[in-house]
Formats: C-alpha cells, structure tokens, sequence
C-alpha cells in the first residue's frame, strides 16, 4: 500500500510501537517539534502504569491495564513542552465530518481516537469492541481518506462511510467522534525545556506506580495480581482461570506494547533521557526496567504453559503468583530508585 | 529483550503489519525492531476466540432451539454485548432484549430489522435465517 500519494507530501507516517506515542511523536513532527522520539513522548507524558480495576470485567476477564488512561500521553506531552492542544467530541455526526475536512483539505493532518471494531483494514482477528485507538487522518482524496496508523507500515486508505463508523464507534471509551491536534508553527523545544519534561514526566510516573493508596494500583498492584492467581484454580476451576490469565498475556503482549508491557518503552525512555538529563544512574535504571521486561515475558511464557493446558496443577499457579510479586519487587525498588535521583536533581 | 530474541512466530496481525518491539543490542542500547508475531501472544488469542466461539456455538443452539431470536445469536456472532447493541441501534436495553423473544422478533418492523442488519452487517435475509 505504499503507493499512496498524498499532496501533504511533507508527511511523515511513522511506524510506532503504541498508536498514542506514535500519533503524539508524528504530530508534533509535522507541526515542527522534532526532538519527541516514541519513547520521549511515552515517558513525559508518564505511560507506565499497571492496574487491576476490582469489581470490572472485560470480556468476563479481569480488567487490567500497563499503561495510564487513553489521551495523557498526547496531554502531558504537549503541556510539557507548551503546545496547546485542542480536542472535540462531537454528537453531530455531520459537523464532526465538516470539521475533520476542513482541517484535512487545509492540509493540517488530524488525529482521531476510533474503534478497532470496523476498521476495515485491521484482521478480522483484531477487530474486538476496543475503542482506544488512535490514528492520523492526512488526507482526503474524493470519497477516501488518507489515514497514517502508528500500527500500520504505510498508509492506508478508508471512504468516509468507513470513517464515520469507527470514529462513532459505541462501548466503552466510545469516541464520540473525537477529533485532536496539537498547535501549528510550533517552535523547537530547548535542551532545559525538554530536561523540565522529562523531570515531570518521572515524577508523576513515580506517584503513579508507589503512592496510589488502595491494593489494585502501581506496583501493589502486581503483588496483588500475583495473590489472587494464586488462588484463580480453587476460586474458578480451571477453564476460566485459564482464559483470565489469557487475558493477562493479551493486554501485556498486544499491539502496542512493545514487549513485556510497556517496561522496554520504558526503559529505552530511561537511555534517551540521558541526552538531556546526563546522570549514568539512568542507565542502570534503565537496565533494572529492561529485566522486569523480561521478567514479565517469562511469566507470559509460564501462564501460557497453563493456558494451553501443558501445566495445571496449583504448583503452577503458585509459580505464576510469585513471578507476578517478584516483578512488583523489582519495580518497586527501580521506582524509588528513581524518585529518589530525581528528587536530587531539583 | 535482546535484539536477536524478538520473535519472528507467525501470528494473525503479522499478515498485515509487522509490529515494532523495543530491544537492546549488543552494547546495551535499545532500538526497535519488527516483529511477525509471538506464539505465546498468539496463543493467548486463541483461547480468547475459543471462549467467544463457545459462546457464539451456545447461542447458535438455543436460536435452533426456538428458545430466543436470532438477535442474541448476531450479538454473540459479532462479540458484542447487550449494552453495545443498545447503543448501536439506539434502542434501551430492555428492548433489545425483548427483541430476543422469538415471537416479539417476528413481528419486528421492516426499519427495525434493517437497523440490526447494518449493525451486524448482514442482509436482512442472512438476520432472519442465520443458518
């Protein structure tokens, strides 16, 4: 699909591992503010996250997320660097369309927030009631719009009837025809400004995973996670404790992770942070993230052993438990770590 | 994740897209990669479908049963729940859920039909008569 043309030639579509980091970063690429990689975006606007929402289902599994809530990565970001970002939701299907067009055919590229389950370019394997995701509209050529999908590797293409549906797609999260952009002209943010950024972003990062009160939020809320497997088999016989921790595996490995949810993001966050925050503690830091990474991968791998039915005995459910706490541990340790250096450096 | 360990397994969205992985190299500096798919992933994908697949072979079973319309077995074809279908076609609850009495379905208006039908994306025909 790369023969796309597009008359906003000057546009980059870039592919990125999260659609919000991508749509963030190729945004504010466009409009002139070229120093945000995915990572930077991720870490300022505060990604990380983990938590187990008690009393919610999804799908009848557990509601569990590793990241922060759809919308702050693009918020914290651009407030960081002083971009003003507008954002409207819209009832009127029509002026929803007006307006995207008209920002569209001037040639200001536009993010939208849509849901996967009609969009027409995705597997059909893929096409779940999620209503999350983000892309950029670049273009509109006749009836078709040009869409840049972080997800994708090119650009793709979906006729306004296609459009309209995921933007007004209807769940939970629903978009209500969302449409976002950050300011024009924008002007190249200073080294300090960005070393400022990056500063608030670990703050708010840091409050996130160790000061949310409660047992279900932050880096507690592994642990918790890791006690309640423990006990899945007993509690809901084997068959729904397999698809939950199915469910587990899905959120952590999906699309837009980048691996091991989200801590290898992070992690690379940690290393490009150097450039404008020279502490070589970083790195070590960082390091402490790249192996919760890989800690979580292994743990994916071992629920997968029970999942497919190659393990089952509360022996394995325990393991499973306990390399949930292990990672709690670790990134306890790497969070305060880290709060602590950057309470010296202010 | 070292480089050389993102996974190249053969998975549903790597048919499409490859997906960007974050990894270190051999200095320890991290980039990105592409990744086809992972099996472990993949794996815990099938047992989401097989729970939707058994859900969507109960109610397909229950409509032949004449026990409820094919409204329910299309909520259940298209992974979709009580309160998105109310949302979607803009009806309350309640009455998509009287809509999964097979006699209050057969009596559906013509309009009401075709609103389910571009829901589900069907043919009013393939609504009526699901299998």
């Amino acid at each position: 699909m790369s023969n796309i043309e597009t008359s906003v030639s000057s546009f980059n579509h870039l592919q990125a591992a999260h659609c919000e980091n991508g749509v963030t970063t190729a945004l504010l690429g466009h409009y002139g503010i070229h120093k945000i990689t995915e990572p930077l975006a991720f870490g300022m606007g505060s990604g990380l996250f983990y938590i187990q929402l008690p009393f919610m289902k999804v799908n009848g599994g557990p509601a569990i997320s590793f990241r922060t809530m759809p919308g702050m990565i693009f918020k914290r970001t651009c407030k960081s660097l002083g971009v003003t970002v507008t954002r409207k939701k819209y009832s009127d299907h029509k002026k929803a369309k007006a307006e995207l067009d008209e920002r569209v055919l001037a040639g200001k590229p536009t993010a939208c927030q849509v849901g996967v389950y009609y969009l027409t370019y995705f597997p059909k394997e893929y096409r779940f009631h999620f209503n999350a995701h983000n892309l950029i509209v670049v273009d509109k050529q006749g009836d078709n719009y040009i869409i840049s999908d972080p997800v994708m590797e090119n650009l793709v293409t979906l006729n306004s009837y296609e459009l309209e549906r995921v933007r007004f797609a209807k769940g939970a999260f629903a978009p209500r025809g969302q449409m976002y952009y950050p300011g024009e002209n924008l002007h190249e943010p200073s080294d300090e400004q960005m070393k400022k950024g990056i500063i608030k972003g670990i703050k708010l990062n840091c409050r996130d995973m160790l000061d949310i009160p409660g047992y279900f939020a932050g880096t507690s809320g592994i642990a918790h996670t890791g006690r309640q497997i423990k006990k899945w088999k007993n509690r809901l016989g084997d068959d729904k404790s397999r698809m939950y921790l199915a469910q587990l595996v899905r959120m952590q490995e999906e699309i837009g992770t980048g691996g091991g949810g989200f801590r290898f993001i992070y992690g690379a966050f940690l290393q490009q942070s150097h450039q404008f925050l020279p502490v070589d503690e970083l790195f070590d830091i960082s390091n402490q993230f790249t192996a919760a990474g890989d800690k979580w991968r292994d743990a994916a791998v071992q629920a997968s052993g029970i999942f497919k039915g190659r393990l089952g005995a509360q022996a394995d459910y325990d393991d499973m438990g306990d390399r949930l706490i292990e990672i709690s541990q670790l990134e306890e340790k790497a969070f305060r770590q880290l709060k602590t250096l950057i309470k010296k450096l202010k | 994740m070292k480089k050389e360990e993102i996974p190249q397994d053969e998975g549903y969205f790597g048919h499409i897209a490859k997906e960007v992985k974050y990894a270190v190299d051999s200095e320890g500096k991290y980039i990105t990669g592409q990744s086809t798919g992972w099996k472990v992933k993949e794996e815990a994908n099938e047992v989401a479908w097989q729970a939707f697949e058994t859900k969507i072979n109960e109610a397909k079973q229950r409509v032949l049963n004449g026990e409820i319309s094919p409204v329910y077995y299309w909520m259940e074809k298209r992974m979709m729940d009580l309160a998105i279908v109310a949302q979607y076609t803009g009806l309350w609850k309640w009455r998509v859920k009287r809509h999964f009495k097979p006699k209050v379905f057969e009596k559906l208006s013509e309009k009401r039909l075709q609103k389910y039908a571009e829901v589900f994306e069907v043919s009013i025909e393939e609504l009526k008569k699901p299998f």
